[in-house]
């Protein structure tokens, strides 16, 4: 995918003695020293990040970590004190009132944390306003509102006033006015940070939902790293103006940086990061009609496994075997080779490879190993029940499951 | 006992007289009395338009305007309060004040809003504007009656200039407080969308700061109506002039009716442009609560009214 903002070595100090400031930063004083001999403030150091096309970059951070200055660096309401903000060949830190306005007309938006909505327009007004600062007439503002809301479903509060509506109603055309432009890139600063914890959610799910058509460019600002877990494609953990992190959650929950991540990350609900592609093994089939239910239990015995899948011809799943039931099987029958049909079951658990571990707890409690399908229900992995309660638990990559996907969980320190 | 004046006498007022007459009045006196002519050609147009339509009529719109902003109340009162005027013979004179706070208000918007809205957004500007609006706020007025007398003479239009530096400080300081009082999301809210300054002005500001804004509007008209009786010292005629005439003579009843007279104008005046300013005019206001709110006088605003009533 192409990158659509690339940050360069952005540094941000607050502050008179600026110049003086970067000299003492580069040279590796910390952010307490310049304050002191300088009296400067240092907001963001040297943060460098791509950000592709159609990806939310979620960047995560207490108060105080320089993130929200990050984020309005990024449309210039902050000016960085040196770097590259680099938006299709336009440089945002260095360019024009002029061509800063045109950036910020065409191809950036932005959600706030509190609303920010006018109080004296109504949601249609408010939702055509980057529509109104661009000149277009108002029956196409009208209309590009109106579609706006539609995708945030308020169409019936069009003429409402922003006081009337709560705070996710507010939120929400608060994000129909960063959609009405048709911008490239959206910046959404602690969006859902003054919602009330259900709402949250429900915005958070709108939003992936809404991503999924929109395809929007997306840098996401939250206190919350649940959140970012949860929405980002790319994570980047900020503390003291400062990248600590940046990865994918997976990356970040099964390998964190530092102990600063690392205690973070002891609080995240493991469940909602991973999903059963991170803890599936590549599947050790038997063929059925040409394996024997001896072949069965000879690989299960190689491969220390209570059970095995079962594939036809055209990879299709046709059940699952139990070491128990052929050993069953063969005794029973004192028959020398049971036919595997004959002791599948086929009834099986079977779960989509981006299934989150959360809703795996059911499957995985049945016992039998749950197969992984792709969307034409081709067996493409395989989740051992114990894999998903190690991996849960936060030793995914000790336990003895052989996580081929997770190649991350490979290096992971110990915390 | 040594004190600073045993060594060194500053003439001071020689200074002043120095400046004043012998430079600022000899170089700039046509300036200044070109600079009247705006004022005089609004206020002699205003005189002419008040005076020439009839009472009934000015009254009924009067009430109208009150009803419509200010409730049935202060309507009524208009109703009552005009007719007093009429039949105690100041009818003209106080058309003519009113023509006078017009045109002072008016030439004290057309000054004040753009200064107030410079000063808000630049520091620099309102450091500036600041002590200027200090000294225009304590310094007396009679201080600067006399080179205004000198520069522009006496008269209607000299007294309107002396009204003007008196009134115009609450609509500078409340204009420039209700800009820098727009919430800063909203602000950066408009910079993130990319409008220019004009654009945040006009589409934001302005629009929160009317409220603000119309309170300085009221506080000036307020000012203008309490300069009248002084302005009258130097040539300006209507209710002023009565006032005065009644002080010359010790006729406590002509400088009584005059007051009365300017009480009225004010009260009128006061109440409807305190609801203009308000979001929700206040129509319901009984009569009742109107008589209570005009003895309480200024300070609570019609709509803390309207909640008693109810």
């Amino acid at each position: 995918m192409a990158v659509k903002l690339s940050v360069q070595n952005v540094f941000k100090i607050f502050g008179d003695r600026t110049d003086e400031a970067l000299k003492l930063l580069t040279s590796g004083k910390s952010k307490e020293d310049i304050l002191n001999t300088t009296g400067a403030t240092v907001g963001v150091q040297d943060a460098s990040f791509d950000v592709d096309e159609g990806e939310i970059f979620v960047v995560m951070g207490l108060s105080g970590s320089g993130k929200s200055t990050l984020v309005r660096m990024l449309n210039g309401l902050i000016p960085p004190t040196s770097g590259n903000i680099m938006i299709d060949g336009l440089d945002v830190a260095n360019c024009s009132q002029e061509q800063l306005r045109g950036i910020r007309r065409e191809k950036i938006t932005m959600v706030f944390q509190h609303f920010a909505l006018f109080p004296h327009w109504t949601v249609a007004e408010n939702a055509a306003y980057g529509l109104k600062v661009k000149g277009a007439k108002p029956a196409e503002r009208r209309e590009k509102a109106l579609k706006a809301l539609d995708q945030v479903g308020l169409t019936p509060w069009a003429d409402s006033l922003p006081a009337e509506l709560s705070g996710g109603m507010q939120q929400r055309v608060g994000l129909a006015r960063g959609l009405a432009n048709g911008p490239e890139v959206l910046l959404m600063d602690e969006p859902f940070g003054a919602l009330d914890p259900l709402i949250r959610r429900e915005m958070q799910d709108e939003l992936m939902v809404l991503q999924k058509t929109l395809k929007k460019t997306i840098i996401f600002i939250t206190h919350d790293l649940n959140e970012a877990l949860l929405l980002g494609d790319k994570i980047a953990i900020m503390k003291d103006g400062r990248f600590v992190q940046v990865g994918t959650a997976q990356e970040i929950v099964s390998n964190p940086a530092d102990d600063y991540v690392a205690a973070f990350v002891a609080d995240i609900d493991r469940g909602r990061v991973f999903t059963a592609d991170d803890v599936s093994h590549a599947p050790e089939t038997m063929k059925l009609g040409t394996d024997t239910a001896e072949d069965a239990m000879r690989s299960m015995e190689d491969l220390n496994r209570n059970a095995l899948y079962v594939v036809d011809g055209d990879d299709q799943i046709a059940g699952v075997v139990t070491y128990q039931d052929l050993a069953a099987a063969t005794l029973d029958n004192g028959a020398p080779n049971p036919v595997l049909e004959d002791v599948m079951l086929t009834e099986y658990p079977s779960v989509d490879a981006d299934v989150q571990l959360n809703d795996l707890y059911g499957a995985a409690s049945g016992g039998l190993p749950i197969a992984v399908t792709d969307d034409k229900d081709r067996l493409v992995g395989v989740v051992e029940p114990e894999a998903v309660f190690a991996q849960l638990s936060g030793n995914g990559d000790d336990a003895e499951t052989p996580t081929e996907t997770d190649t991350s969980g490979k290096e992971r320190a110990h915390v | 006992m040594f004190s600073p004046g045993d060594l060194l006498i500053i003439p001071f007022d020689d200074w002043v007289n120095d400046f004043v007459r012998g430079w600022l009045v000899p170089n700039f006196r046509p300036l200044f009395r070109a600079a009247q002519v705006p004022i005089t050609v609004v206020l002699n147009g205003l005189d002419n338009f008040f005076n020439a339509v009839p009472m009934l009529i000015t009254t009924a719109a009067f009430a109208l305007a009150a009803w419509k902003w200010a409730g049935r109340g202060i309507a009524i009162f208009t109703l009552l309060g005009f007719a007093f005027i009429d039949m105690i013979g100041l009818w003209p004179q106080t058309m003519t004040t009113l023509a006078m706070i017009i045109t002072s208000v008016l030439f004290c918007a057309v000054i004040g809003i753009p200064v107030g809205i410079l000063s808000a957004r630049s520091n620099l500007m309102w450091k500036i504007v600041r002590p200027v609006l200090d000294i225009m706020q304590t310094i007396p007025s009679f201080v600067y009656l006399v080179p205004i007398v000198m520069l522009f003479g006496v008269g209607m239009a000299p007294g309107i200039i002396a009204t003007i530096i008196f009134a115009l400080p609450p609509i500078i300081r409340l204009t420039n407080l209700g800009i820098r009082n727009v919430r800063g999301d909203l602000i950066e809210a408009a910079q993130a969308f990319g409008s220019t300054g004009w654009q945040m002005l006009i589409d934001l500001q302005i629009p929160l700061a009317l409220r603000t804004i119309m309170a300085g509007l009221n506080q000036t008209l307020m000012l203008a109506l309490s300069m009248v009786v002084i302005t009258a010292l130097i040539g300006a005629g209507g209710l002023g002039l009565v006032v005065n005439t009644g002080l010359g003579r010790l006729d406590v009843g002509g400088a009584t009716a005059g007051g009365i007279g300017i009480v009225i104008l004010a009260i009128v005046l006061d109440r409807i442009t305190q609801g203009l300013g308000e979001k929700n005019p206040a129509n319901t206001v009984s009569l009742r609560s109107t008589l209570f709110n005009i003895f309480r006088f200024k300070g609570s605003s019609p709509a803390a009214e309207v909640k008693k009533a109810a």
